[in-house]
């Protein structure tokens, strides 16, 4: 398996507080890995050392992203710890957020051809003349943005305000939104919270479709074991930041320790 | 800069010593001293005024300085157009420049306390944008002078200078206020609510505090200590003017900018050091004085860049 | 071509046959609020584009005007009328040598609001909210309080007497068409988009990809340049400028204006800024003694004006347009009014 994505040891401090403790993270290509535990565990903070919104305290992050060099294919890991956040989207990680940040008063389309920007060629003079690659790039970026929105069913609102949709619609919207960064690894940040069993279940397949159409590695937080359980390879568990088990689905479902920490211990045991 | 000691015949001193071409003697270092100190005080009033309204609604209001400066106009006509004794109509003129305080927070801040924060600073600004402008038309543009009282104005002499006796009673008088208020914010219980509202807002309105009050009792409290550091102002610098609130308000934000927004020692370190540092320039580099006003501006920006939460500050990191 | 196309172009030219008549008939009264009406509506489109459509809360606009005003100024003033006015002290070399055509001086102007923009942007736009507030605040003093003290090229606090009057309608109302379509091009361009995405959430821009400081200073430099073009325009029409005009009084007027219009909207900055000029004459009369008893009270028009700055603030806080743009198709249904179809006019 070919590792996109490792952490090596990276710890989050807050003052006295050590939200994440150690934690080592591996993505391998085209794997959907999960990342639980109960709440405060630490879990959009591991999300936000990744994708550059916090710099670990100590520990180090590694993006491995193949280039060509001379014709022949390379593989080249690199250190992206402490990179700002536009930077790493620009290198292929994208994020979704725990409690929705869409563009409120944007409308759908905007909130999705916005995040084309980061790949525009063109200066903005060349924007503002409306110069002839200028126009070239927005026309491509204009298709592809309404080709995602097919894609997740949200076409015919593309002119709606993104606030004025259903919550269901605004989660879709937003995975739609990362998917335009172009990106080769996925953040998703408890995608299915709010749903009920029917929509978590489309959910389910959706998130693997995109997996095999874009060609993603994805890497997801999420409450809903449904989900969790349906669609990882592997799953990762934190408990007050540190990592309590880690494993296949099945493993991880029958960890005393897992058990134990979203149950509590049961005094009369 | 060298400094020397020569002796001077003329006046037998030996205190005398050249900084960077400026004579300076020790006398009058002291008399920069005291006016530094004394500003200072003026500077560090008005600051915990900005400082205790920005700690408990995170709202920069710019309309303290011209409430600085009404309260030096209600002196003033107290005793040049009703005749009132000095004593009486600083009293009268604190108490209503404490009221008016109050008045504008109902008026212009609660209404939208909800509103986005830009809203919030565009009112900020129209409020102080409108005192001014009803001061230009009640008052007249046109400087007056503050009366001046004996027991303030009179000179005492140290060696070859002379002080003013307001510039040592403005220090002492801002150190009792300054105790009084310490006494009030960690004893009292409206100075608990104060604490409580500006550390946590829904939580102390849960837990029963009457927040609306303790609002208006924060900027009343702001706006008395304001007030009495304008009439001492009006004392220590008798031209008033109806934008003589303008400057010193933005130097006294900066004050408490620089020692740590939301914290009250900081605002009286922060007005310190800009009152020290701003005579101390003049005093020093007197062909730099021109820019004395920019001295403020050039700290703060340092402050903003190196250590925007100030000498005091802490920091607060967003949730993401 | 497109419709909506043609009536743009119909309505440009209108408008320049009425500046063209303008210019020639009408006196010298009228011809300064219409001057005025076109620089704030360019002053308040620059100011937008950084609070408005990028968020940015920047209080140093009048520092930028004046960088703009006296760069203009100091190109354009004759040798003699130079050296009439720098009595004090003599004007630097070259400067007191050279004068130059009012288009390259005004260009140069918003090009170099735009440099000083950029120095500034590059340490200041990193705080947030009231803290870039007050630290353009400061910089925008600290441009006065220099130029009050650089005599030698600004002649200080005397400022510029004798300044050609060579703004006049055509100036004026080319910059602010001009700068109308430039800065609708840019809005609704990528780059538009991604100055509203920092407006909307900093942080969810930031990891759409989008570089904050990049395109802060970018909005920033853009809009420091219109404002510099303003200040050049401003300054060529009044004939005179000190450091005292460019207090913070003008960077509230201006602040007045994009609120009233609506602080997201181009339309309502153009609406607002010709509102405002126009009643700010109208209204002079309230600083005249209104009644014959009734002693003038001067200043009460600038009361007036901010008493309804402070309501528009607390009751009508959209503005004008909100953040709704002018568009051919509502204008004409307007004025039709058909009664609203299914799924229809919003």
């Amino acid at each position: 398996m070919m590792n996109v994505l490792r952490t090596d040891n990276i710890t989050m401090q807050f003052g006295g507080l050590t939200a994440v403790k150690e934690f080592n993270l591996e993505l391998n290509k085209g794997e959907i890995v999960a990342l639980i535990g109960p709440n405060g565990a630490g879990k959009t903070t591991a999300f936000n050392m990744i994708t550059g919104v916090y710099t670990p305290t100590k520990g180090k992050v590694f993006l491995n992203q193949k280039s060509t060099v001379d014709g022949k294919e390379e593989h080249k890991e690199r250190d992206i710890t402490g990179l700002r956040p536009d930077q790493i989207t620009k290198l292929g990680i994208a994020r979704t957020f725990q409690n929705i940040r869409l563009f409120k008063d944007l409308s759908v389309l905007d909130n999705v051809l916005i995040a084309n920007h980061l790949r525009i060629d063109s200066n903005v003079f060349e924007a503002i003349f409306k110069l002839p690659r200028y126009k070239r790039e927005e026309k491509q970026m204009v298709e592809k943005s309404m080709s995602l929105l097919e894609k997740v069913g949200l076409a015919d609102s593309r002119y709606e305000k993104s606030s004025s949709l259903p919550y269901g619609q605004q989660r879709r919207l937003e995975i739609a939104r990362a998917l335009a960064t172009d990106p080769s690894i996925l953040l998703l940040d408890e995608p299915a919270a709010g749903m009920n069993p029917k929509e978590s279940e489309d959910l389910t397949v959706f998130i693997k479709e995109i997996r095999d159409e874009f060609d993603l590695t994805v890497f997801l937080i999420e409450h809903h074991m449904q989900v969790v359980m349906g669609i990882s390879d592997r799953i990762y568990v934190l408990d007050y930041g540190i990592t309590i088990a880690q494993g296949n689905p099945y493993e991880i479902q029958n960890n005393q320790r897992v058990i134990v920490a979203y149950l509590g211990v049961d005094e009369d045991a | 800069m060298f400094s020397g000691i020569m002796r001077n015949e003329w006046e037998g001193s030996l205190t005398k010593s050249y900084l960077g071409g400026v004579y300076m003697t020790l006398e009058l270092f002291l008399q920069h001293l005291a006016n530094g100190i004394s500003l200072g005080s003026l500077y560090a009033l008005v600051a915990i005024g900005y400082t205790m309204v920005y700690g408990i609604l995170r709202l920069i209001n710019f309309a303290h300085g011209d409430i600085f400066m009404m309260a030096v106009y209600f002196a003033f006509f107290g005793v040049m157009t009703f005749g009132m004794p000095w004593y009486v109509s600083f009293i009268i003129a604190i108490a209503l420049t404490g009221v008016l305080g109050i008045t504008v927070e109902t008026l212009a801040y609660r209404p939208i306390r909800e509103a986005p924060r830009i809203s919030i600073l565009i009112s900020s600004i129209g409020a102080s944008y409108l005192l001014e402008n009803l001061a230009i038309v009640i008052y007249g543009g046109r400087p007056k002078t503050f009366p001046q009282i004996p027991l303030f104005t009179d000179m005492v002499q140290f060696g070859t200078v002379h002080i003013q006796m307001l510039t040592f009673m403005i220090p002492v008088v801002t150190a009792v206020l300054l105790m009084l208020l310490m006494y009030l914010i960690n004893k009292t219980k409206s100075g608990m609510a104060m604490r409580a509202v500006s550390k946590d807002f829904e939580t102390a309105k849960i837990m029963g505090i009457d927040v609306n009050r303790t609002i208006s009792f924060t900027f009343g409290i702001g706006s008395l200590l304001a007030a009495v550091g304008g009439i001492m102002w009006g004392l220590k610098f008798p031209s008033i003017l109806p934008l003589m609130g303008v400057m010193p308000g933005i130097k006294c934000f900066i004050a408490a900018v620089i020692g740590g927004i939301g914290n009250i020692q900081g605002a009286v370190i922060g007005g310190f050091i800009l009152g020290i540092g701003e005579i101390l320039l003049v005093a020093f580099l007197p062909e730099l004085s021109g820019y004395r006003d920019a001295f403020s501006f050039i700290l703060l920006i340092l402050i903003l860049l190196f250590r925007p939460t100030g000498i005091m500050g802490e920091k607060i990191s967003e949730k993401v | 071509m497109k419709r909506n196309t043609i009536y743009t172009i119909t309505a440009i030219i209108v408008l320049f046959v009425f500046v063209y008549f303008g210019n020639k008939y009408l006196d010298s009264y009228l011809l300064r609020i219409l001057n005025l009406c076109a620089i704030y509506t360019v002053l308040g489109l620059s100011m937008n584009l950084i609070n408005g459509f990028t968020g940015l809360f920047s209080l140093g606009h009048a520092g930028f005007m004046a960088v703009g005003a006296y760069t203009t100024a100091m190109l354009t003033l004759p040798i003699a009328t130079k050296q009439m006015n720098f009595f004090l002290a003599p004007l630097v070399s070259p400067l007191d040598k050279i004068v130059w055509p009012f288009l390259p001086s005004l260009l140069l102007a918003g090009i170099l609001s735009a440099f000083v923009a950029f120095l500034i942007g590059a340490p200041v736009l990193r705080l947030k909210g009231d803290y870039l507030a007050i630290a353009t605040l400061g910089f925008s003093e600290i441009i006065r309080v220099v130029f009050t003290n650089t005599q030698t090229i600004t002649n200080g606090a005397l400022g510029l007497k004798g300044i050609p009057a060579t703004t006049n309608l055509w100036w004026s109302f080319g910059t602010a068409v001009i700068t109308v379509f430039i800065m609708v091009s840019l809005i609704n361009s990528s780059f538009g988009r991604a100055f509203k995405a920092i407006r909307e959430d900093e942080i969810a821009a930031e990891s759409m990809g989008i570089s904050l400081f990049k395109h802060k200073v970018l909005s920033f430099a853009i809009g420091a340049f219109f404002a510099g073009i303003g200040g050049g325009l401003l300054g060529n029409m009044m004939g005179t400028i000190d450091p005292l005009m460019f207090r913070f009084f003008m960077t509230y007027n201006i602040l007045l204006i994009i609120v009233l219009g609506g602080m997201g909207s181009i339309t309502g900055t153009i609406i607002s800024a010709f509102i405002i000029t126009i009643a700010q004459e109208v209204l002079r009369f309230l600083d005249e003694p209104i009644f014959p008893n009734v002693p003038a009270l001067p200043g009460l028009r600038m009361v007036v004006f901010s008493i309804l700055l402070m309501l528009v603030v607390l009751f009508f806080r959209q503005g004008i347009m909100g953040t709704r743009e002018f568009s051919w198709d509502k204008f004409f249904r307007f004025f039709t009014k058909r009664p609203l179809s299914k799924g229809g006019a919003k």
